[in-house]
């Protein structure tokens, strides 16, 4: 076991994937110097120029030219520097990288990685630099989604998405960069399409992705002083999903609470949500719940920020409605404790 | 047969050159024809009256090599040696289609002859054409990436991102404007604050001004061949306007209506074919030669047509494949 931090393991695989298959080849903005996060430190002086390019900020440019290469059988790695900036390059993710393999009857294949920072977190990086936009991708056929929650994850899941003949988009949380685990020694590959169950309780299920799975975490604890355990799922990959586990999970529970940093409206959270009604309904004792990031775009000043992502408090609370489903005053919907307005 | 002899990949002369553009001609006439009678599924945008730049380029070209086009690029794919009934079932919405029936007229691909698709957003294949040559250029392959694409594109951020990159990188591809002097309806002196789309726009990227005759076939070998071989000695992208003009509207179900009626017979007296037809004859072929070509063309494509419209539709389960590589579909568990 070797400690890093969130950061480190993403330029730690990084490193170990090139080594190991020298068709890995990296581009985007500044990753030569190491990236604005520090996600590509040193790869361009172990691995050389012609494996790490930098690029103008040209982000069609960036994700079309990983797609050009990967059809000719290259496995680039391409950083989009924020993940908000997706929408510069929307043409080449939804309609190109995600299509081109089905419109040509299977002709090609393509073995890229879009990886970059995404989410809140807290940061006060804002509505163009702030957004955790999952869900974007998560409406395309054609792209996985690997978002991970810890330092191992970020190796293992980043290791899996080079390794896989598909695209993949592995979205990074910025406000986890800093966070120091350990990380299993040695070629740590986890599988796409595997959830973790990161905490076991009969009481409720809280779904989390990437930074919330924190933040159920810490909603648990607190849980669990009041008597109720949750059992705490970490998604890991939206595509392929891991539907399994979820309704495995609440078919022992008979809750769930879905944990989702995006607004509301149309994120992750409401095919987890479906997936429940259409599946586990018998299961359920009490309607889903979801706290997921206010329906607003994100706020800068710390304050307006934290009224409107996700919380533990306000998790908890959503929980706690859930639990009291059925009895008086019971203050449904569940999804709207701890918050003013949705 | 013939149809596919017509197109083999061989050192062209200029009686080849004549026969691949007759060839061409004649494919995108039936497919009119079948579009009017209601058996294309889709739209369809024909390569009429450009089939120079297409047969010229793919002249120059060596196997390996890779091409891309747009959503106007049947004829791309056919110079290239996609297999025509292929090319057609897939038009026809039939059985053997070169896509499998999920791409289309406007996504015909042939990545066995090099011809890695036709994309149908304006401009997102020429970053796409940056990584193919950006491949070639980490592998030291001397594989040349050549792209097509039309004058409304060179408006389109991708055109410029994706130009500054293979400048900046000094990758190996030549970018061809097949400049039909209409982005769709509208004339594209409309839209431009230059006098010529790609040509005013090389400066801007440290490439040199070129303009070719895009309906003069010797011509489109001399110039795109020397983009090509430079590319291939390491010397960096090129950047082609080829001039022409589209003999039918921007998609098949267009009638051209916006184009005056003198501008449009000045140019059928600049068609490719006849342009080829002169040449040859001045250089001793005779008209029963040059006749035997078209009538032999033309009943290779009737043949075809008849061929594929014998087939049956493509069985429905293959809705269900080839989104990811292990040939599955499903998102999760």
């Amino acid at each position: 076991m070797a400690e890093l931090t969130y950061r480190q393991a993403v330029a730690a695989v990084l490193a170990q994937e090139m080594a190991r298959d020298d068709r890995v080849v990296l581009l985007g903005e500044d990753v030569a110097s190491g990236g604005v996060f520090k996600t590509t430190k040193g790869l361009r002086e172990r691995f050389g120029p012609d494996r790490v390019w930098n690029t103008p900020i040209s982000e069609q440019a960036i994700a079309g030219a990983a797609m050009g290469a990967a059809m000719a059988g290259l496995r680039p790695v391409a950083e989009i520097m924020f993940a908000d900036f997706y929408a510069t390059c929307w043409d080449q993710v939804a309609n190109e990288i995600a299509k081109v393999r089905y419109m040509t009857g299977g002709q090609v294949s393509v073995p890229l990685v879009l990886r970059g920072a995404n989410g809140s977190g807290g940061l006060g990086f804002g509505s163009q630099h702030g957004q955790s936009v999952e869900n974007w991708a998560m409406c395309v056929p054609g792209l996985k989604i690997v978002s991970p929650a810890t330092p191992a994850e970020a190796f293992g899941l980043l290791a899996a998405a080079i390794r896989d003949n598909d695209p993949v988009l592995v979205f990074e949380h910025k406000a986890l960069y800093g966070r120091k685990e350990e990380v299993p020694e040695g070629e740590h590959v986890l599988p796409l399409g595997r959830a973790r169950n990161v905490r076991a309780g009969g009481d409720v299920t809280l779904v989390g992705l990437s930074i919330t799975v924190g933040t159920c975490l810490a909603a648990a604890d607190e849980l669990a002083g009041l008597g109720i355990a949750a059992d705490v799922l970490d998604l890991r990959t939206l595509v392929p999903l891991d539907a399994a586990a979820v309704l495995a999970s609440v078919h022992r529970t008979g809750r769930l609470v879905v944990v989702e940093e995006n607004p509301g409206q149309l994120g992750w959270g409401t095919a987890i949500a479906a997936l429940a009604a259409e599946e586990a309904f018998s299961d359920l004792t009490a309607p889903v719940a979801r706290v997921s990031g206010g329906n607003v775009p994100l706020p800068v000043a710390a304050s307006l920020e934290a009224e409107v992502d996700v919380s533990a408090a306000r998790v908890v609370a959503a929980v706690r409605a859930v639990l009291k489903y059925g009895q008086p005053n019971h203050g449904w919907p569940a999804s709207r404790q701890g918050q003013s307005r949705r | 047969m013939g149809c596919h002899t017509v197109l083999a990949m061989d050192v062209p002369d200029g009686l080849e050159l004549y026969s691949r553009m007759c060839f061409l001609r004649h494919f995108e006439e039936r497919v009119d024809v079948l579009y009017r009678r209601g058996l294309i599924h889709g739209p369809a945008h024909l390569g009429l009256g450009q089939e120079a730049i297409a047969v010229g380029a793919a002249s120059v070209l060596r196997p390996g090599d890779c091409s891309l086009g747009t959503y106007r690029g049947h004829a791309h794919a056919l110079a290239r040696g996609a297999p025509p009934d292929a090319v057609l079932a897939e038009l026809l919405g039939r059985a053997g289609g070169i896509c499998q029936g999920k791409g289309g007229s406007m996504h015909i691909t042939s990545v066995e002859h090099g011809y890695f698709g036709s994309y149908a957003i304006v401009g997102a294949h020429l970053p796409i054409a940056c990584g193919l040559a950006w491949a070639a250029k980490i592998r030291h392959t001397g594989q040349v990436t050549v792209c097509f694409f039309g004058d409304g594109t060179t408006n389109i951020g991708a055109f410029h991102e994706a130009v500054n990159l293979a400048a900046v990188w000094q990758l190996p591809v030549v970018f061809v404007c097949e400049n039909n002097w209409y982005m769709e309806y509208t004339p594209i002196a409309d839209v431009i604050p230059v006098e010529l789309p790609a040509a005013d726009r090389a400066a801007a990227y440290g490439l040199d001004r070129v303009v070719v005759d895009g309906n003069d076939v010797a011509a489109v070998r001399r110039v795109i061949g020397d983009a090509v071989t430079s590319a291939r000695n390491g010397q960096g992208p090129s950047l082609v306007e080829a001039q022409t003009y589209r003999l039918k509207g921007h998609s098949a179900a267009d009638g051209a209506a916006y184009r005056p009626a003198e501008e449009v017979a000045r140019w059928r007296g600049r068609d490719p074919l006849l342009r080829a037809r002169a040449a040859l004859a001045a250089a001793g072929t005779t008209e029963a030669a040059l006749d035997e070509i078209d009538s032999r063309t033309r009943s290779d494509v009737a043949d075809l047509a008849r061929q594929v419209l014998g087939r049956p539709v493509p069985e429905p389960s293959g809705a269900w494949t080839d989104v990811w590589s292990d040939g599955s579909w499903q998102w999760r568990n």
